[in-house]
């Protein structure tokens, strides 16, 4: 049976007094902690397999390879891609879908094509997908989410039309918390010739990955997010389609044949992948994965569903206090606002108090904006959340209040 | 008030919740700024909450009048704003900030993450000062 507690003393971190206080860890959104198992991990390659990969043909160039391969097929049992030619491993998930924008996108979008996209992504998608679209002279489109933050499927049919090439959506939105039905999307998006993308940063620490299932033709994530290192993030993209795209950066170990007139690349995945890549941080991201899949994916959902229903209403308890996203399909993603009180204000007391949550518009300031406020507060669950850390924010919510009201 | 007597206030209090009250009556204490002064031009990037200075000039030295939407910002704006009284150009350049906020026990504020953005609010106070002596390259940020 799955045991928050059992697995917090995975976690070298959230059992430490940080700046002499416990760790009320709850910004797993923004950035996750990590289980000893991915720090081994990682001093185990730097102190005895490690060189650069693809290169060397002595046993320790040749292990720091084969290691750095075994993370991509750890990759595709994780998400259930049908091979590990499909996996691309970026420095993060916005590098991700700027490979996708800078390939796909350019070389497919022209004037009159249009991106669609949820009124919730963040930047990363946004961001990016806007200025291609410029670039491009494609139209970019956004379908509005229901009063509650959840998904609406007649605006979302409604804005798809012939003309769209592309549906770049998050599969769970950072800041309402809302789960996109992924499977629905895809079906709707290939029916009018286009191909979706998923951003899968929140939705791969909550739940389980399955891009046959889900049948998408892209799919991001970073690694950091999953328990394992930042500067490693996973791109997901269907052999068929990647096969298609150009390079996205040109260099070593991406090519077949060089002369100093021409260059043939390699296939995919290593088309896309220039340069020395962030060799260790694959390997972290690896076992990072490997540490997850030792537990029923189901087991987790349960857990956090059942943590999500406690902290929702614990917050809504809290007088004064406005949960922004309260849609029916919902993981533990919690913007709040306390009324009369400064995000700011609440963070200076909540760090006093030990408790790691974000403030401001969390990389979706038009979200942000569009739901009548500058910045909000964010509270957000890992597989190491427990019911203790939701009792110390409550608590600290009206401390807060007392000392600001 | 001096800001000798405000660090002696803060020594005073020994717990974070008695300095952040503090802080909280150095913020309603403060003097707001009409909505009219609330423009672009005075804004300081880089904070998490809005916050506005401007600079007064008045025969050769400085001061700065500012707000913020967060009540424990402007606390610390309040503070600021006395470090910076009627100093001259030079005299600001050559104020570290950090020394002060360490003796008043309020160094969560000088993290490189800049929270309440008091560094930000310094550069550009620092900024107003080189530029009135005409050396806008005498602008060197307070954490080196």
């Amino acid at each position: 049976m799955f045991d928050a507690h059992k697995i917090r003393k995975d976690f070298p971190i959230l059992n430490k007094l940080i700046d002499g206080k416990k760790n009320i860890y709850l910004d797993t959104a923004a950035s996750a902690q990590k289980p000893m198992a991915v720090i081994k991990r990682i001093s185990e390659v730097y102190e005895s397999e490690y060189a650069n990969v693809h290169r060397g043909s002595y046993w320790l160039s040749e292990k720091a390879t084969e290691d750095y391969e075994y993370a991509r097929k750890a990759v595709a049992r994780f998400i259930y891609a049908k091979s590990a030619d499909e996996i691309v491993f970026t420095r993060n998930a916005t590098e991700g879908i700027n490979l996708v924008a800078a390939t796909f996108g350019a070389q497919n979008l022209k004037p009159g094509d249009e991106v669609l996209l949820s009124r919730a992504e963040h930047h990363a998608n946004l961001v990016t997908w806007q200025q291609w679209a410029k670039k491009t002279g494609a139209t970019i489109k956004y379908f509005d989410l229901d009063e509650n933050g959840g998904f609406n499927k007649e605006k979302f049919f409604k804005a798809l039309s012939p003309k769209t090439k592309i549906v770049s959506v998050t599969a769970m939105s950072n800041v309402l918390g809302t789960i996109f039905p992924i499977k629905e999307m895809s079906q709707a998006a290939h029916q009018v010739g286009a191909k979706i993308l998923i951003d899968a940063c929140q939705y791969a620490v909550h739940k389980q990955i399955d891009v046959q299932e889900f049948d998408c033709d892209f799919l991001v994530f970073s690694g950091h997010k999953v328990y394992g290192p930042t500067g490693i993030g996973v791109l997901y993209g269907k052999k068929e389609i990647l096969d298609t795209m150009p390079p996205y950066q040109y260099g070593g170990d991406m090519i077949e044949n060089v002369s100093y007139e021409e260059t043939t690349f390699a296939p995919a995945p290593s088309r896309f992948e220039a340069g020395t890549p962030a060799i260790v941080q694959a390997i972290g991201l690896g076992s990072a994965l490997e540490y997850l899949m030792q537990f029923d994916f189901k087991e987790i959902e349960l857990y956090e569903q059942e943590l999500t229903e406690y902290t929702t209403q614990k917050l809504l308890e809290v007088k004064g206090l406005k949960l922004l996203g309260t849609a029916k399909d919902k993981g533990g993603v919690f913007s709040f606002a306390l009324e009369g009180i400064h995000p700011q204000d609440l963070a200076f007391i909540l760090g006093q108090e030990g408790i790691a949550v974000r403030v401001g518009h969390f990389c979706a300031e038009p979200l942000v904006k569009s739901l009548g406020y500058n910045s909000l507060t964010r509270a957000s669950l890992g597989i190491y959340s427990v019911k203790e850390d939701i009792d110390e924010l409550i608590k600290a919510l009206y401390k807060a209040k007392d000392l600001l009201g | 008030m001096t800001i000798d007597e405000l660090t002696e206030n803060f020594s005073f209090l020994d717990s974070w919740e008695d300095r952040y009250k503090y802080l909280i009556e150095l913020g309603n204490a403060l003097n707001r700024l009409s909505e009219e002064e609330k423009i672009d031009q005075w804004k300081v990037p880089g904070c998490q909450s809005q916050v506005w200075i401007i600079p007064h000039y008045n025969n050769g030295t400085l001061h700065f009048t500012g707000d913020s939407d967060a009540i424990i910002v402007r606390g610390i704006i309040a503070i600021v704003l006395e470090i910076f009284k009627d100093k001259t150009a030079q005299e600001i350049l050559d104020i570290d900030v950090e020394k002060i906020f360490d003796k008043m026990g309020l160094k969560e504020h000088i993290t490189p993450n800049r929270r309440s953005g008091m560094l930000s609010m310094v550069d550009k106070i620092k900024y107003y000062a080189a530029q009135a002596l005409g050396t806008e390259d005498g602008y060197s940020r307070v954490s080196s």
